[in-house]
């Protein structure tokens, strides 16, 4: 957790606005899937500087290992093997949070400072106020967040937080030795995302987007897919967006009305009881008693 | 039915023990849901020693008031079947609020009461369901995220209409004088059987009322 407690935009279930006096500029990672050899250094650099280390598992029959996003594993390439136009391709993707604009996770989450998004727009697990409910994975439109059963605590990527803070860019990012993964802020990122469009679309992929899906508002991880018509084949969903249910759920308004009709019901009962007094039995009717 | 001088007995020790061993867990379950669905209760996890221990223990004692109160319910349940005198119970409620008019045929349980007993048996049931589906780490990675999702919301709801009728019950059972001193000490005076529920009475002593 770094020391940004000046620049934070967010902060989960918590009910004073959170000081952002500084305007820091939006930080971006752009994910050029077209650029991307697998070499899975990003993976190993990740390991590395957040000095994690997966269980060992089996080989599950494809490149992709270990299997799944973990608590341990907060970088993940994944590897599909697709028949596009006829021809056989094997399409990358690193997986690992987004850091929506719009965090899914934050809004579900019940812990006050478990979740926070800095003004750079890095959303950030402060795991030491995290109680282990899930929520946060209910609220995730990319299935992200991993809860650890040991310790019951959430864990996914930071984008290097503590790196960012003090001026370095995150891991994954220094080990790329193709470019594929490109900091810096939103605006540079998203430019130069449209020139390696423009470059796509001159090589024939036609198809060519670059996702940074606007129903979570954008994210601060953001990719360009040569085969933009089918983000599903790579394992993003087509257009995410926090599901309604959540936004329901957890939604400020709901609650808070929850909140005041429960209050209500005391209120009334104080009010029925100084209008009307207790229901006693009538002395009346004790006098037929044996 | 003993009967002991004025009294008349109208919940057994059995019947008692249960229910407040069902308001005890309801009362858990209530301030540490109260915590986990608003921010401005979140203060009250650190009466059950923080939040991760409030949110290990909730569904723990959430089992428990299962295994208490459907016990408690099978036996009550015949007591809450809906007699005629329980619609006209209801259709004077609000008369009968404001003292203007009191029903004269109430069995054991009035209307209100019943109504209030058979809300509870299915939205227990609903909160425990849709609690074993959010019950992290040991259930919820089970279930599909858009089944979460639902169940959230369902859990939700379901606990807030719980909690507004466990909050009128409170306050009719302060309201009706006579009726806390019944499941603590089990015992009402005949004036009180008579008075709140004379078809209960007549059953029980024999007499008219």
């Amino acid at each position: 957790m770094p020391l940004q407690s000046l620049d934070i935009t967010r902060r989960s279930a918590t009910t004073f606005t959170p000081p952002g006096v500084r305007k820091t500029i939006e930080v971006a990672k752009l994910i050029d899937v077209s650029r991307c050899i697998g070499c899975k250094a990003c993976q190993a650099a990740c390991m590395e500087w957040n000095d994690l280390r997966d269980r060992v598992g089996t080989q599950a029959g494809v490149y992709t290992n270990p299997p799944d996003l973990s608590a341990e594993s907060w970088c993940l390439m994944r590897f599909t093997e697709e028949r596009i136009d006829g021809n056989f391709q094997w399409l990358i993707l690193k997986d690992g949070c987004l850091h929506c604009a719009d965090p899914g996770c934050l809004r579900a989450c019940p812990a006050p400072g478990a979740i926070l998004q800095y003004s750079n727009g890095i959303v950030d697990f402060q795991e030491e106020f995290c109680i282990g409910c899930g929520y946060c994975i209910s609220g995730c439109p990319f299935n992200i967040p991993r809860l650890r059963r040991v310790d019951s605590k959430i864990y996914k990527c930071t984008l290097c937080s503590d790196r960012i803070a003090v001026g370095l860019e995150p891991a994954c990012i220094k080990t790329c030795p193709t470019q594929a993964l490109s900091f810096g802020s939103k605006t540079d990122m998203l430019d130069l995302a449209r020139h390696r469009l423009g470059d796509l679309n001159e090589r024939g992929f036609k198809n060519a987007v670059v996702y940074d899906p606007p129903g979570v508002d954008g994210t601060h991880v953001f990719f360009v897919l040569p085969h933009g018509d089918r983000p599903e084949s790579y394992g993003l969903p087509r257009s995410p967006k926090v599901s309604p249910m959540v936004l329901l759920w957890r939604s400020g308004i709901a609650r808070a009305g929850g909140v005041f009709v429960m209050f209500s019901v005391l209120v009334a009962g104080i009010l029925h009881y100084m209008r009307h007094g207790p229901l006693e039995v009538p002395e009346e009717k004790e006098e037929g008693k044996p | 039915m003993k009967t002991e001088g004025d009294l008349i007995l109208r919940h057994p020790v059995g019947e008692r023990i249960t229910h407040w061993a069902v308001a005890i867990a309801f009362m858990f379950l209530f301030l540490s849901g109260l915590a986990m669905f608003h921010p401005f209760f979140f203060w009250i996890s650190f009466l059950f020693g923080g939040g991760q221990f409030m949110r290990f223990i909730h569904p723990i004692v959430g089992v428990a008031l299962v295994l208490l109160f459907y016990p408690y319910a099978a036996q009550v349940w015949k007591d809450n079947l809906w007699l005629p005198a329980d619609t006209a119970w209801v259709m004077n409620m609000w008369g009968f609020m404001r003292k203007e008019h009191h029903p004269t045929d109430t069995a054991k349980y009035n209307g209100g009461q019943k109504l209030m007993f058979w809300s509870m048996v299915p939205i227990i049931a609903v909160l425990f369901l849709a609690g074993i589906v959010l019950w992290q780490p040991w259930f919820a990675p089970t279930f599909s995220p858009n089944l979460r999702r639902v169940a959230g919301l369902i859990h939700a709801t379901a606990a807030f209409i719980m909690f507004v009728g466990i909050g009128i019950h409170w306050y009719a059972a302060y309201w009706t004088r006579g009726s806390v001193k019944s499941m603590v000490r089990g015992t009402v005076t005949r004036a009180w059987a008579k008075f709140h529920h004379p078809a209960w009475y007549r059953e029980v002593s024999g007499r008219d009322a």
